[in-house]
């Protein structure tokens, strides 16, 4: 193999344009609290390296193993929780990250486990109706629970010394930026997810993820072929969740906080399937493609939405204001979703790939 | 599946009547008496019948239409709470009628809502089935994520036009209250819903098992291509299914909406958690499945919420789990895919 190629696991993005807009994202985001300094693109870069490394561990269940999940956002939620009530209940140290990790990522995985023993058996439609229901039961659960949870107010908590925010490493007149706890805690997000997107691409461009993607194709002629589609599918399940689990984590040390509403509620779990279709299915690149153009998209566009709502309010034409109100982003959202799924199933890094080789 | 030696003379043989399941509402019933003091229990019960067919009601329509079309409609919550909201368009303006103390009145102000709920729910349920879903037929993966769209925009879109606010929607006065039947108090819309869902569950089966299209519906659940290839026209059939289908979906959303006594736009993706679970322990396909489904999730519900409340968030997973570690495939597995 390729040594330029090795940590991509001999599968690289296969396009000029895909690798050139791939590496603009990449070093945008390893670069970020130096390029865009600010509370706000930080925030943004950080929510982008979750985003991407969320979706493409949903990814090797929707785009490489052909099963739609909707209880993703509760694995996510899991991770978040475990270090959120870890961090609460023992106070700002490591070791509480530790097990909070330590609890949440085999909860996570057994779940997942239970779940796919339970439906992935009979068929992947299954699957989908009762991942919707365990996960927002779930959500109702995490809301209700309150001496555990913080109920609907969630849990905010102090992290170890070292990512606080007042921790300055690097004042602000050596290098134009002050490099703080904050810009720590960027760099273990950034770092982690990278590692886990590499994990995951890894797996996918493994025998093991070809015999997914053979699963995907033709079930029954996996199965004949001798591999146990049940298995793999439940071990894929199990790895996905894992990998949300551990996302959820840094999740959570990124906000500090963790609630119902940034960790579990379906509105994520839309987002997910968002970036994933949107992206591409079956290729980790389209995560980070879409997860990068969908976070930018909702911070920025939403506010132009404001702005076009409140322009044809003052003009006085009727609807339109409601129709480009803010609130109403998942209207827009939903029909591109659509549209990408009936006429760009492969999305924009299958487009970016087809078009030059 | 016996019936592979096409011995003309032998008789088919008889399908067993499985009665089990149909004894499990009577077994949960009986089995929660002892824990109730008895006026309580036939109010929960009754309550619990009542919640129970209105959540067949909406159910019944999404197995019938993953029975035949094999197609797992997640836009069908969106046609509950269509259903609902065009309830509110009638009601509102004819509050006065509604509130009137006369049985006439309220049946002149609610009739039509019903009407136009199902009519709107039936039409939007025929353009959904054409544009968006028919591309995808035989194709799992899509028709869930393009439903799942569906149901996204649709949800939208009732905010752009009747605003994120909940719409109160009080029952009409004949309706209100409750009468006593011993010491119990039973509301009196609880038994006007029972009344609806048992008529809807019979017309269901008569049509099913009685009449031609009944026959061609259940022959279609079995083999599709059978019934085209003797000449019937699978997609009419479809069509209409998706139309009674999605029309009951918006009769159940009327009925629930006047049962909370108030509608907004996310009721359609809440109650379709709800509806799966029915539909899943009743097993994919299946109407009388999903009869005593919707009964058994709705009598746990109102049992467990009186003796546990703490648990009662998970009692609709927990039956899931237990009827599924019994019958993996749902009490009435119809379909063999």
């Amino acid at each position: 193999m390729n040594a330029r190629i090795m940590p991509l696991s001999g599968d690289p993005p296969g396009s000029k344009v895909l690798t050139a807009v791939l590496a603009v994202v990449v070093l945008g985001l390893a670069l970020a609290p130096f390029l865009f300094p600010g509370a706000k693109p930080l925030n943004v870069a950080a929510k982008i390296c979750i985003f991407i490394a969320l979706a493409a561990s949903y990814d090797l269940l929707l785009g490489y193993t052909g099963v739609v999940s909707f209880a993703h956002t509760m694995f996510y939620g899991i991770g978040s929780y475990g270090v959120a009530i870890a961090l609460y209940g023992l106070g700002a140290r490591w070791d509480a990250v530790g097990l909070g990790l330590l609890v949440a990522l085999p909860l996570a995985a057994l779940l997942a486990l239970v779940i796919g023993l339970f439906s992935l058996r009979v068929q992947t439609i299954f699957f989908a109706m009762i991942t919707l229901a365990v996960a927002s039961a779930f959500a109702v659960l995490a809301s209700q629970l309150s001496w555990l949870t913080g109920g609907e107010d969630g849990r905010s908590f102090r992290v170890p010394d070292l990512l606080q925010p007042g921790t300055v490493f690097i004042p602000r007149d050596v290098l134009g930026v002050a490099v703080t706890g904050r810009t720590l805690t960027y760099y273990l997000v950034f770092v982690c997810c990278v590692l886990l997107f590499l994990l995951l691409l890894r797996i996918v461009n493994s025998p093991f993820g070809r015999v997914l993607q053979a699963i995907r194709e033709n079930p029954f002629r996996a199965e004949a072929l001798g591999y146990r589609t049940v298995v793999h599918r439940i071990l894929a399940n199990c790895i996905a969740a894992a990998v949300a689990a551990a996302v959820g984590a840094l999740n959570a040390l990124w906000l500090r906080y963790t609630g119902p509403d940034t960790s579990l509620s379906f509105a994520i779990m839309l987002d997910i399937l968002l970036i994933v279709v949107i992206g591409g299915m079956g290729t980790l690149y389209g995560a980070v493609i879409g997860g990068t153009l969908y976070i930018l998209a909702q911070n920025y566009l939403q506010t132009l939405m404001g702005t076009v709502s409140t322009a044809a309010g003052e003009v006085g034409i009727p609807i339109l204001p409601q129709l480009f109100h803010p609130d109403r982003w998942l209207l827009w959202l939903g029909m591109l979703f659509i549209l990408s799924v009936y006429f760009f199933p492969t999305g924009i890094v299958g487009k970016l790939r087809g078009s030059s080789g | 599946m016996s019936a592979t030696d096409t011995d003309v003379g032998v008789a088919l043989p008889k399908v067993r009547a499985d009665y089990l399941p149909l004894l499990l509402p009577v077994a949960l019933a009986l089995a929660a008496l002892p824990f109730i003091p008895f006026s309580t229990w036939v109010t929960l019960t009754i309550a619990g019948l009542a919640m129970g067919m209105m959540i067949f009601v909406m159910a019944s329509g999404l197995t019938l239409i993953f029975g035949l079309m094999d197609v797992l409609n997640f836009g069908h919550g969106a046609f509950i709470a269509i259903g609902a909201y065009m309830a509110t368009l009638v009601l509102v303006p004819l509050a006065g009628w509604m509130q009137a103390d006369s049985v006439w009145l309220n049946l002149a102000a609610v009739l039509p809502a019903v009407a136009l709920a199902v009519g709107v729910t039936g039409l939007l349920g025929l353009a959904f089935e054409r544009i968006v879903i028919m591309p995808v037929y035989g194709q799992h993966l899509k028709q869930i994520l393009i439903t799942m769209g569906g149901m996204i925009v649709a949800e939208q879109i009732l905010y752009v036009f009747f605003g994120p606010q909940q719409i109160p929607l009080p029952l009409p006065t004949s309706l209100r209250g409750s009468f006593m039947i011993g010491e119990a108090a039973i509301e009196k819309y609880r038994v006007v819903c029972v009344i609806v869902g048992l008529v809807v569950f019979l017309a269901m089966l008569a049509i099913l098992n009685r009449t031609k299209i009944g026959l061609l519906i259940r022959a279609g659940v079995e083999n599709t291509e059978m019934v085209e290839a003797l000449g019937y026209r699978i997609t009419r059939l479809f069509v209409g299914v998706f139309m009674a289908g999605s029309a009951l979906a918006g009769l159940g959303g009327v009925m629930w909406g006047l049962y909370r006594e108030q509608v907004n736009a996310s009721m359609g993706g809440e109650l379709l958690v709800l509806v799966f679970i029915v539909v899943i322990i009743g097993g994919l396909g299946s109407v009388t499945g999903c009869f005593i489904g919707a009964l058994l999730v709705a009598l746990a519900t109102n049992y467990i919420g009186f003796l546990v409340p703490k648990l009662a968030l998970v009692t609709d997973i927990l039956l899931m789990v237990a009827v599924l570690l019994w019958r993996p495939r749902g009490l009435y597995p119809v379909t063999s895919r």
